[in-house]
């Protein structure tokens, strides 16, 4: 049942890149239990404009959990406190009257800060940049159905392929490192028969990129499982690193 | 003005080889002089890019998102059509090409919805080559699953994400691209001005969403593919940024607008839940192929749906519409659904809903087969609601989805402006007066990956590489438009802010040019609308600079824009005295409350040009011609 709560926020502040930063704070008052975290966020926003004040900024779009650019680290967690959910499908019945809720960037040395709550997640591009694809122009494609994928494969191709480029992976991971996001693509790729003649180039030249941007290895603290918001599994690292070693072996 | 639409001679099915065959091809090595700007990362322009890039020319790609793959696109969710018959249930390209002519109801082109059935299946074809996972049979040949509108299974599918998989399909192919440095991407650039030089497309002006700099591009060719303009009804399944400002700045640069009228009201989205709502969330139509849509028989039946039994249930759709039952085109259902909840037979709290139960789906099929069907659909669902699917029945109504109009093209897919080409949702071309499921992405992907690569180069090889520079004087006056629009903008510093106006806007819209329409109220809304726009040019506030990150500031941009846009809106819902598709104006209708077209009077498209700053838009007509279809009413009986 719809009912109001109260909640006072800690926001983290920032005016530009080079800025120093420091956490603000507000008061979220009559906040209906149906309303998403970021239409919370809309509703302080829409006061701060009101007194004259600068907005809150951060990333958003669709708003459905699907686009991937949402997203902020609250009372710790990167996209909050819900399992397998983004920020934008958070929905504030999920937070009691009277909480404190810190809300943070997306924090990593591969992200810059651009403003409040908005990174620079470009580096995950690049990566997949660095062979994220099959290599086919447009046109000449034979019939669809002249690959024929068994069910099993092609839903665990899927699994993988549900990634949303939001960059929580990396936040949560003490050492930074992209390798779930990276593990999906590869895995989703090797899986297929699409993918497998560029299979050992690509998760060679995926990886040296990552590395490359600064991202860090996977110690196996399996944080970036428990914050992504699509549930992909560290199945896909362990996948990445078979195909990693089946790369070396000429 | 006269419109050429470039249809070419011959029979409908040879018209698109033909017509290849004649348009003047660029040399393979000419192709690198040659730059073309393309706007917009989605479907359509994520394959356009990477396309022409494979071609050899020069792209610049523009999308406002920090990534191409965050355009718009990515939120489809049913599926993609093609004429494959794999399922051996009798579709053929004629079929397809019928059913999205009489889905539209008779006003869209027919050469180009050929054309686009033609090129359906080898969209699957590329899709499956760059790796899209599309769900299998147990074989391990693709599925299929049917859609609103026709009678067999042509609906290809990934999960619940297909827009998802389709974009990251075409994003790869643009990010190899980018890796091959022959596409330069601009992520988080808001394009603000098109730019002409002696009357063609040659630039266009942007400005950096971070650092707040204007930019100036020059171009041989500009391609739109900035999406629809869903948004001006505030609320909608739309991403928050969609916005319609690139094709309204093209718009007031001379290019056409048509058909603006003609616009998606999907029938499955999450209800309003309250005054601080930012957006609805559509619930795939697929869900239709499982889920009785129904309202309880007697009006303000308060009980709970599991205790309303069977006899007290109105499955209107069924009833009504015996061979389509819950898969008529969408206009449809959204029309009946909002005709149960006027006479009272809503549900929720608001009234505005009716159910879609899975009830009989689930003991047929099991719970497993339907949470493999639309697993994540449901999750959403229990998300934002807080209700479980599998034990009570959604509820669902009618929200904006989809533009059908847009800017006015050809056959080539370029405006009446020279050198500028509109593609995707952004362009009025394919789907009449009512888009069919599952075609949206169809039609995006044909044009960027298999029409734009074609055409363009009869376009450039006619004109030679261009000599224009961004030091030309064009350059300098579009930017200074620009500078002084958010000037403006930034002095008003009145007492409202841009949502609040747009909220205002979208409510008139709604009320009054949604699903059904009147004259009274059309004219109603158009003063409305005035009023709201000076409101909002000497009230609306928005706070900071133009040289810095400034979400307000694009937001009050795209507002402006609605704005203006919403006159021509209402102009062209009251001058088309008919209703056809979703355009419904209640003084033409069937006894049975269908759309009654006046074929006589209205079979063209409406194409709008720009008469000047509080001048009334000028009508231009484009017949249309139909040579292979006869039209007739509309029936999903
Ligand atoms: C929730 C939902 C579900 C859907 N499901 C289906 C489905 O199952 N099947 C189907 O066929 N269709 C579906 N559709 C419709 C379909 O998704 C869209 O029509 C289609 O994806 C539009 O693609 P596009 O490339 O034309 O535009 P978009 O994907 O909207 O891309 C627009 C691009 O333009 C850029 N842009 C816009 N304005 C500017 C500007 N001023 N400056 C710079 N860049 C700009 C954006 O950044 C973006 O990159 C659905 C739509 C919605 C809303
Ligand atoms: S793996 Fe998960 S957390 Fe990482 S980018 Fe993908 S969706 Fe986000
Ligand atoms: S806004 Fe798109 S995933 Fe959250």
């Amino acid at each position: 049942m719809t009912k109001t709560i109260n909640l006072t926020l800690k926001v983290w502040r920032q005016k530009n890149s080079q800025a120093k930063g420091n956490l603000e704070t507000y008061s979220a008052k009559n906040i209906s239990t149906d309303m998403s975290f970021l239409e919370m966020m809309d509703v302080v926003n829409e006061t701060l404009i009101l007194e004259g004040k600068d907005p809150i900024t951060f990333d958003h779009d669709c708003r459905e959990g699907i686009c991937g650019m949402c997203g902020a680290v609250v009372n710790g967690r990167a996209h909050g406190p819900e399992k397998g959910t983004t920020l934008c499908q958070l929905h504030m019945r999920h937070f009691s009257d009277g909480d404190v809720v810190v809300v943070e960037p997306f924090r990593s040395r591969a992200f810059k800060v651009l403003k409040d709550l908005m990174v620079d997640r470009s580096g995950l591009d690049q990566i997949i940049q660095a062979g994220g694809y099959v290599s086919v122009n447009t046109g000449g494609a034979q019939d669809a159905n002249a690959i024929p994928v068994p069910q099993k494969i092609a839903d665990k191709a899927m699994d993988a392929a549900e990634c949303i480029g939001c960059g929580a992976c990396v936040a949560s991971c003490p050492n930074a490192s992209a390798m779930l996001f990276v593990g999906a693509k590869v895995s989703q790729l090797a899986l297929l028969p699409q993918g497998k003649p560029e299979a050992k180039e690509r998760v060679v030249s995926m990886i040296s990129k990552m590395d490359e941007l600064g991202f860090g290895n996977c110690s196996n603290e399996r944080e970036c499982e428990a914050e992504c918001p699509k549930n992909i599994s560290i199945e896909n690292i362990a996948r990445l690193n078979r195909e990693f070693i089946k790369a070396g072996v000429k | 003005m006269s419109l050429n639409s470039n249809i070419p001679e011959g029979p409908l099915h040879e018209k698109w080889d033909r017509h290849k065959f004649k348009l003047k091809l660029v040399n393979p090595a000419n192709k690198r002089k040659y730059t073309v700007l393309v706007v917009g990362s989605g479907l359509a322009g994520a394959s356009a890019s990477a396309s022409l890039a494979e071609l050899g020319y020069n792209v610049k790609t523009f999308c406002m998102q920090d990534s191409p793959r965050r355009a718009h696109s990515i939120a489809a969710q049913g599926g993609i059509n093609a004429a494959k018959n794999y399922q051996n249930d009798g579709d053929s390209v004629q079929r397809l090409f019928y059913d999205t002519i009489k889905g539209g109801d008779f006003r869209a082109r027919e050469a180009n919805v050929y054309r686009l059935a033609q090129i359906s299946s080898n969209i699957i074809d590329q899709c499956v080559a760059q790796g899209v996972p599309f769900a299998r049979e147990y074989g391990g040949l693709l599925a299929n699953r049917s859609f609103g509108g026709a009678q067999v299974s042509r609906t290809f599918y990934a999960r619940g994400q297909t827009g998802q998989q389709l974009l990251l399909g075409a994003y790869g192919a643009l990010s190899r691209q980018i890796a091959a440095k022959k596409v330069t991407m601009f992520t988080r650039r808001d394009m603000l001005e098109l730019v002409l030089v002696d009357g063609k497309a040659k630039g266009i002006i942007t400005r950096n969403l971070i650092t707040g700099e204007i930019e100036k591009h020059v171009g041989d060719a500009v391609v739109l593919a900035t999406g629809g303009y869903g948004n001006v009804f505030f609320l909608s399944t739309n991403a928050m940024a969609c916005n319609v400002s690139a094709a309204m700045r093209a718009y007031k640069k001379g290019a056409f607008f048509a058909n603006p009228c003609y616009t998606q009201i999907h029938p499955t989205c999450i209800p309003v839940h309250g005054d601080y709502q930012s957006k609805l969330t559509l619930m795939s139509e697929s869900l239709r192929n499982d889920g009785r849509v129904w309202v309880p028989k007697n009006p303000g039946d308060k009980r709970k749906p599991n205790e309303i039994p069977d006899q007290d249930r109105f499955y209107f759709l069924e009833e009504k519409y015996p061979s389509f039952g819950n898969l008529v085109p969408r206009d449809v259902a959204s029309r009946n659904a909002k005709e149960q909840c006027d006479a009272g037979r809503g549900v929720g709290e608001t009234g505005y809903a009716v159910y879609l139960d899975f009830k009989e789906a689930i003991a047929r099929d099991g719970e497993d087969v339907i949470k493999r069907k639309y697993g994540n659909l449901f999750a959403m669902y229990e998300k934002i609601t807080a209700d479980n699917p599998y034990k009570t029945p959604m509820m669902i109504y009618p929200a904006s989805h989809y533009a059908m109009g847009g800017l006015w093209v050809d056959y080539n897919l370029m405006s009446n402006v020279p050198g500028l080409f509109v593609l995707g949702e952004a362009n009025f071309s394919d789907h009449g007066a009512n888009r069919l499921g599952a075609s949206a992405l169809m039609q995006g992907l044909a044009d960027g990956y298999f029409i734009i690569p074609y055409t363009i180069g009869g376009y450039l090889a006619g004109e030679g590489s261009s000599t224009v520079s961004v030091t030309d004087s064009a350059f300098g006056e579009a930017a200074a438009q620009v500078e002084q629009t958010m000037d403006t903008l930034l002095s008003i510093k009145g007492k409202r802010t841009c949502d609040d106006i747009h909220r205002e806007l979208g409510k008139i819209l709604w009320d009054y040019c949604g699903m059904a329409r009147n004259d009274e109220g059309l004219e109603k809304a158009k003063h409305l609308v005035n009023d709201l726009r000076k409101e909002f040019w000497t009230n609306v506030t928005v706070p900071g600079s133009k040289s810095e990150l400034n979400q307000s500031l694009e937001k009050a941009g795209r507002v402006a824009e609605f704005l203006d846009f919403a006159d021509l809106l209402l102009e062209d819902a009251s001058s088309r005295k008919e209703s056809c598709g979703s355009h419904l104006n209640e003084a033409y209708q069937t006894e049975e409350n269908e759309a009654r077209r006046d074929d006589e009077n209205f079979t063209y498209v409406a194409a709008w040009g720009y008469a000047g700053k509080e001048k009334k838009a000028q009508l231009n007509k484009e017949p249309l011609v139909f040579e292979n279809v006869t039209l007739s009413q509309r029936s999903y009986k």
